[in-house]
């Protein structure tokens, strides 16, 4: 019998059952979506949108090829051999000029010292002396500026004038453009990025071992003590949560500084002498001992989330066919908790990796994170290209670890709660 | 007051009424104009801000029933107005801010240009503010109300009676004078102090700074000291560290230590040896001269800032306060001994360089860093 020449089955006011089915689906998928929506949008505002912002800051580069149009037509052809002419000169006067009525060459002199230092200057003082200069433009500049006699002055304008740049993730990585086009190191004094990237990874990942080993036990006992006890527990655990970061940040300066609380009870029992009192703050171990401290709640609660669940019928049964505590624990218990540590891992690593107010109160110079320097360069050098370069640097590799943990561990098997 | 006789003289040919009311506070009417605005005013916070709230603030509030809310936020001032500009909603109207960043948001445009002799008070004597503002005071969008002072304190129980520090060399000399610095970690006023401890005159430091050769040795000179070092980044910092005894010597700026000397009586002693002044002003954001004409014109005039030294340790800008300066409105202190323009004071002084950091500081920051990561 084909399907063709079958009875459709019908609802009972005749429409058939197919498309009434449909209907109901499409109307519960209206309504499940007009109930996410809020949250939808939320997200696309607060959260996509500024992500794609910041990746297009990195690499928006309008300052020379809207305000200095002029000399960058001029400079077309222009081989980078020797100085260009007079006509080229009297195109910067003109943009100058130009620029300098509107009031509006702040970012553009910002973003050529980010390529030569003195720009700043040079621009500002250029563009104040302009009323006063008369063509050959090309003297009277070189003679008020020497850099205008530079050749690499021309070589930065003319790299420069294209609307997108990759200059800010060079500078990210600690690279930069030769006058011959290739990519090169920049000096070694200069030298800063990669290594705090580094040691980012490097500090968070200690800092999830170590939330995970303090972690572990206490999130057991939390299931294993009796309830009385064990809600106890989890105020002590809760009540450092709900504390305020700030407090919990210079909490520990207070008790680890060399005038500290902790210094002084060693000096006070005779452990360290005086004048050997342990530099235990504004260094990477401040940044370590504070961060596992904040962090710890992020582990634990995964964990013990996990550890609830787990039957402790399945201990006793491992024990009861022979086991060793131990052995019972590596082959039972461990293998069940790994979604709990998997979560907790990387909800820590994940965290540690964008913190920043903890690294810059206790972390001294050697604890410092690469988040130190984006908020750098958005507070108070203002080069927001930079910083959006190193923040999508930082976000790609958030990305890229989320994918090998997804490939390792699966995050379907994450468990929160 | 003279205040009040200055303002409706100076207003009288553009405003008709002034004849009428010579002698009757222009400022009383304006505000009934415009009866009770608010004013956002933005600056450094701490002891500074409070010495604006005392010296300018609260009479003001009482004279007009202005409302006038601080934010401190002069620290990241820059980034804030150009956020507010891009953002284009723009809070805050007048904010206190240092000449640097001042150039860079003129020239950016995100405040107003100011035209000073049309804007602020005369001195009593008559003399313009042109004329009555100390050097670099005056800038095309910035005004500046305090001369204050980046030096080097010290914590004088930590070193004998008999060998005190005085000058900058002996910030350097772990030797004679071991201890923990506190050093602001930037390159500002760091290098300079570096190279002046390495015998480079007062007036060659910029000259010299310009040079690679001159910024090698300035990191050479601090390469010296670096293990001794605990690098600060707020205000606040340097006087808890002294206080603390964590440090022996602190680099601070000189209200600071001053208010820890004579409101917490900490036993500080400041060097004065090449100390780094700098000014430090308002600007007017774009769009909001209207609105604050009338509040710059009197939180700038002579008798205001002479009122400011009394709650701390910061010179006036203008000349005609100077001679105004009194004693310390709580303790009584004479205030002259502690200003950063005190002629024994300021015999060895650097003028901070602006144009120099401003083209530099973005190139010499990286370098610093890296040389705090070697």
């Amino acid at each position: 019998m084909s399907e063709s020449s079958a009875i459709p089955l019908t609802t009972a006011d005749g429409v058939p059952l197919k498309t009434s089915l449909r209907r109901a689906v499409r109307r519960s998928r209206v309504k499940a979506f007009l109930l996410v929506s809020p949250l939808l949008l939320f997200l696309v505002v607060a959260f996509v949108m500024p992500i794609f912002d910041m990746l297009w800051r990195s690499v928006d580069n309008p300052e020379v090829s809207t305000q200095l149009s002029r000399t960058v037509t001029a400079l077309e052809g222009w081989d980078g051999e020797s100085l260009p002419g007079e006509e080229v000169f009297a195109a910067l006067a003109e943009d100058l000029r130009e620029g300098q009525e509107a009031r509006n060459l702040g970012l553009l002199s910002s973003r050529l010292n980010y390529e030569k230092s003195g720009m700043r200057s040079t621009i500002s003082r250029t563009a104040r002396r302009l009323r006063t200069m008369e063509p050959p433009y090309k003297e009277a500049m070189i003679a008020a500026n020497d850099t205008w006699g530079e050749l690499d002055t021309w070589q930065v304008i003319q790299r420069e004038a294209t609307p997108w740049t990759l200059s800010y993730y060079l500078a990210a990585v600690d690279r930069q453009l030769s006058p011959e086009g290739e990519i090169v190191k920049v000096p070694e004094h200069l030298e800063i990025h990669v290594s705090l990237f580094w040691r980012t990874l490097w500090m968070s990942l200690v800092i999830t071992a170590l939330t995970l080993l303090l972690g572990y036990p206490i999130a057991f006992l939390l299931t294993s003590l009796p309830l009385r006890h064990s809600n106890l527990l989890m105020i002590l655990v809760l009540l450092p949560f709900w504390t305020s970061l700030l407090v919990r940040t210079t909490t520990w300066i207070a008790i680890l500084q060399s005038q500290g609380v902790l210094n002084d009870l060693l000096v006070g029992l005779g452990v360290i002498a005086d004048e050997a009192r342990w530099q235990m703050i504004h260094n990477k171990t401040g940044t370590i001992v504070a961060m596992t401290h904040i962090l710890l709640p992020f582990m634990i609660l995964p964990l013990y989330s996990v550890m609830k669940t787990i039957p402790p019928s399945y201990m006793r049964a491992a024990r009861s066919l022979g086991g060793r505590p131990f052995t019972c624990f590596r082959r039972v218990y461990f293998p069940l908790t790994i979604p709990g540590i998997a979560a907790g891992g990387i909800l820590v690593f994940i965290l540690s990796i964008g913190y920043y107010i903890t690294p810059a109160l206790v972390g001294g110079q050697s604890g410092r994170f690469i988040t130190n320097t984006i908020a750098y360069h958005m507070q108070t050098s203002l080069n927001w290209g930079l910083a959006a370069a190193i923040a999508s640097i930082l976000l790609f590799v958030v990305v890229v670890c989320y994918l090998a943990f997804n490939r390792l561990i699966g995050v379907d098997k994450v468990k929160l709660g | 007051m003279p205040y009040n006789d200055n303002h409706a003289g100076k207003f009288a040919g553009r405003r008709l009424l002034a004849s009428a009311v010579a002698g009757v506070s222009l400022v009383g009417l304006s505000s009934l104009a415009q009866a009770q605005q608010t004013l956002n005013i933005v600056s450094w916070g701490g002891a500074y801000s409070m010495s604006q709230q005392k010296a300018y603030h609260e009479p003001w509030m009482e004279q007009t029933g202005d409302e006038i809310i601080n934010i401190d936020r002069s620290g990241n001032a820059l980034a804030g107005l150009r956020a507010q500009s891009q953002a284009g909603n723009v809070t805050w109207d007048l904010v206190d801010m240092l000449p640097a960043d001042a150039m860079i948001a003129c020239a950016e445009g995100l405040i107003e240009p100011l035209d000073h002799d049309e804007l602020l008070a005369d001195a009593p004597d008559g003399t313009p503010p042109s004329e009555d503002f100390v050097d670099g005071a005056l800038g095309e969008c910035f005004v500046a109300s305090i001369v204050y002072s980046n030096i080097v304190a010290f914590n004088s129980e930590m070193f004998p009676d008999d060998a005190q520090p005085s000058t900058i060399h002996d910030v350097f000399d772990l030797e004679n004078y071991p201890g923990k610095r506190a050093l602001m970690r930037k390159p500002i006023n760091n290098l300079e102090w570096a190279l002046v401890a390495d015998g480079v005159a007062i007036d060659e430091v910029y000259d010299m700074l310009e040079t690679e050769e001159g910024v090698q040795r300035a990191f050479a000179k601090l390469d010296t000291i670096k293990d001794e070092v605990i690098w600060w980044e707020e205000g606040a910092q340097p006087p808890q560290l002294l206080a603390d005894k964590e440090v022996a010597f602190a680099s601070a700026y000189n209200g600071r230590i001053f208010d820890a000397m004579v409101s917490e009586d900490q036993p500080f002693e400041i060097i004065w040896d090449a100390q780094v002044f700098e000014l430090d002003g308002w600007v007017v954001p774009t769009g909001k001269l209207d609105k604050v004409r009338d509040y710059l014109y009197f939180a700038t005039d002579t008798q205001r800032l002479a009122d400011q030294a009394q709650y701390i340790s910061y010179g006036p800008a203008r000349y005609s306060s100077s001679d105004m300066v009194s004693n310390h409105a709580e303790t009584g202190i004479d205030m002259m001994p502690h200003m950063p323009t005190f002629p024994p004071n300021f015999k060895t002084a650097i003028q901070k360089d602006d144009e120099f950091w401003a083209d530099y500081s973005d190139e010499l920051t990286q370098r610093f860093d890296a040389w705090l990561a070697q």
